[in-house]
């Protein structure tokens, strides 16, 4: 190749580098519809400009962010589901992924006044109360204690709470999108409290975040003393603010509204306080008007994230891969089973990659579709022997009531033309 | 044994060697018991493990963000208000999303009203019908309303809003009451009695069985009796946020 070739090539990189910046962020189809044909031009035998000419160097992407063939895997909203978007919702793209990490950028959010903006330098945790001696923490002081690393599932309360009634949205990622799985770098709670020095008649703790909403959590100290993290690391790299940034506490396999971001505060008593997010909401009304409190655990759950209906099979009949992810607030997935059949038979699927406590496991079930409609379901077991029950099952112990906790199995309905409804069987 | 009781153990046969500790509190105190005894003791319950890492917290500075209340009246600031002066303030700060009476506008909570309603087919879940402790109206309103404004409030304005939502759900009666650190402790909600407890693992025992069923677990083909696609209120692709 001469060199006054590829100096035209460059020239022309240059160009085309002009053309894809001005359409920089009007790209935001799903990958489906981008995919497209393709261009021949790039495809065998044809040799593809990308083998041609020079890529972008080093650090050009001085924080490197996905494929914009990719720029469809995003968080989405349903706007129709709260009255602001400061204390609202946004979904993973459960549908997009795989293995059993989510990116940081795709992690659903759940703020109650909006994310807060914290400078490290001016962040404080203060921790009093029913202790021997009040103490104030900076960040680098809660750097400077032993850490610990620990991949756990944060998973909404509301998780799944709009199909209580029957199915309502089309996609993974509304109907379980509410959660993340990160690995989370922290110092255990227990190592704070004993530095502080508990009193005898410690019992809770609360536990306060710093956004324009304080949110507030009681807390039983047994669980703090437990597995608990002030936690200031996700997947290696400090907090996103709209994860808590620069501390949060991880409070694994209970419910995410528990795990207080931006947190500024924690207070040790001898009750709970009863505050807003644990009467209010939080709570979960049963059908004769009584409510359960303090329900934190997240249950047994699972969802088949592919086929779904925002991942359609799109190759017809033949070989394919079933995928979905299992969770359990108890412990460790024990077992997942799949039906094709909704729910008539089942077969039990593959677990693949790390399976840890408290954390999301990945599940395949390979198979031969013979292009028939299929009403395909995952559930999920963990090792307590607790088996995620169906949507009817959890209706007749709670009625169509309670908002929070719906760990009911979910049905996918494959039609024959590859695309992928949600519905409910019976 | 935990990670962080070995590391304590760890530091304490430091300090027992003679090695220099930066924690005075984990060294060895002049007179202490011989080192062999002292190991020998250790195991049987490791005194926590003190690392100095942070600083004791001033009461002033507790005291800025100490606002949490309880049912038993702990945390109550010193204030005063009636159902009568909240009322004007209420109409001011809150009524554009709550509504005058509480009764909300557009998709904002409704506060007041619901009474008998939660156990119907569509449960109207306020302040008066629900809520268990009117405690938590009050520090609820302490530490976050009004929703772009926390924080904003008096003291004597906390008590007479949380006096008028108190008058508008029937809790009191009186627009003249005076609502403050003493009296607060009395007011009781209607809906207090029917909390109970997670019992999951008792009222669901159901769902812990190792043996679920695998082959012909239910008769004939499935029947499809809910469809999301029906309602149709699923975002539609491609119209998710802009992403730069």
């Amino acid at each position: 190749m001469s060199s006054e070739k590829n100096k035209s090539n460059q020239v022309s990189r240059r160009g085309l580098l002009g053309t894809a910046l001005a359409a920089g962020g009007a790209i935001t189809l799903p990958r489906a519809a981008a995919a497209g044909p393709g261009n021949p031009a790039n495809q065998p035998p044809n040799v593809p400009e990308w083998s041609r000419m020079l890529g972008d160097g080093v650090a050009v992407r001085a924080y490197g962010k996905p494929s914009r063939y990719e720029a469809g895997v995003i968080r989405r909203d349903v706007e129709w589901l709260t009255a602001s978007r400061e204390s609202s919702v946004s979904f993973t793209p459960l549908h997009e992924l795989d293995g059993i990490i989510t990116p940081n950028g795709l992690c659903f959010e759940r703020h109650h006044g909006g994310i807060a903006e914290v400078d490290p330098d001016d962040w404080r945790l203060i921790l009093h109360g029913l202790v021997d001696k009040p103490l104030v923490f900076t960040l680098d002081d809660i750097k400077r204690l032993p850490r610990t690393n620990r991949v756990y599932f944060a998973e909404c309360a509301a998780n799944s709470g709009m199909e209580w009634r029957g199915a309502q949205l089309n996609g993974c990622q509304f109907t379980h999108g509410m959660i993340h799985n990160v690995m989370y770098t922290g110092v255990p709670l227990k190592i704070l409290l004993e530095e502080a020095g508990l009193k005898p008649n410690a019992k809770w703790l609360l536990i306060e975040g710093g956004d324009a909403a304080v949110m507030t959590r009681s807390l039983p100290l047994a669980k703090a003393l437990d597995d608990c993290l002030i936690a200031y690391r996700m997947n290696g790299e400090m907090l996103r603010p709209e994860n808590g940034y620069p501390v949060r506490i991880v409070v694994p396999g209970w419910e995410a509204n528990m795990w207080v971001k931006w947190l500024r505060r924690i207070e040790v008593g001898d009750q709970p306080w009863h505050h807003r997010e644990e009467t209010s909401k939080y709570t979960d009304l049963l059908e004769n008007g009584r409510a359960r409190r303090f329900t934190y655990v997240m249950d047994a759950k699972s969802v088949i994230t592919s086929p779904s209906p925002q991942a359609p099979l799109k190759q017809g009949k033949g070989f394919t891969v079933l995928s979905g992810i299992a969770w359990s607030g108890r412990g460790k997935i024990a077992r997942v089973d799949v039906s094709l059949d909704g729910g008539r038979n089942w077969r039990t699927a593959r677990l693949d990659g790390p399976v840890f406590d408290k954390s999301m496991a990945r599940f395949y079930a390979e198979f031969d579709w013979d292009g028939r409609e299929m009403f395909v379901q995952s559930r999920a077991m963990d090792e307590t022997g607790y088996v995620q029950p169906t949507k009817d099952e959890l209706r007749k112990v709670r009625g169509l009531n309670s908002i929070y906790h719906n760990n009911g199995i979910q049905t996918w309905r494959v039609l024959p033309s590859g695309e992928v409804e949600n519905v409910e069987v019976a | 044994m935990s990670r962080s009781r070995e590391f304590a153990a760890a530091l304490a046969l430091l300090a027992l060697a003679g090695i220099g500790v930066a924690n005075a509190e984990s060294a060895p105190k002049p007179g202490a018991k011989p080192a062999a005894v002292a190991a020998a003791a250790a195991p049987a319950k490791a005194a926590p493990v003190h690392y100095g890492v942070g600083r004791e917290a001033r009461p002033e500075e507790i005291a800025g963000w100490d606002i949490d209340i309880r049912p038993d009246g702990q945390g109550l600031p010193k204030g005063r208000g009636t159902a009568r002066a909240g009322e004007e303030i209420f109409v001011a700060k809150c009524a554009a999303c709550h509504g005058e009476f509480g009764e909300s506008t557009g998709r904002w909570p409704v506060l007041a009203g619901g009474a008998g309603s939660l156990a119907g087919h569509d449960p109207v879940k306020t302040i008066g019908s629900y809520w268990p402790y009117a405690s938590t109206v009050i520090d609820y309103i302490r530490r976050a309303m009004p929703f772009g404004d926390a924080q904003s409030l008096t003291n004597d304005e906390l008590y007479a809003v949380t006096a008028y939502l108190l008058l508008l759900n029937d809790v009191i009666t009186d627009q003249d009451f005076v609502l403050s650190e003493e009296t607060f402790p009395k007011v009781r909600l209607p809906n207090e009695a029917n909390f109970f407890d997670d019992d999951r693992e008792v009222s669901e025992k159901a769902f812990w069985k190792r043996q679920p069923c695998m082959s012909a677990c239910a008769p004939g083909e499935p029947k499809i009796i809910g469809r999301a696609r029906a309602i149709d209120v699923t975002p539609e692709e491609g119209k998710g946020p802009r992403v730069e």
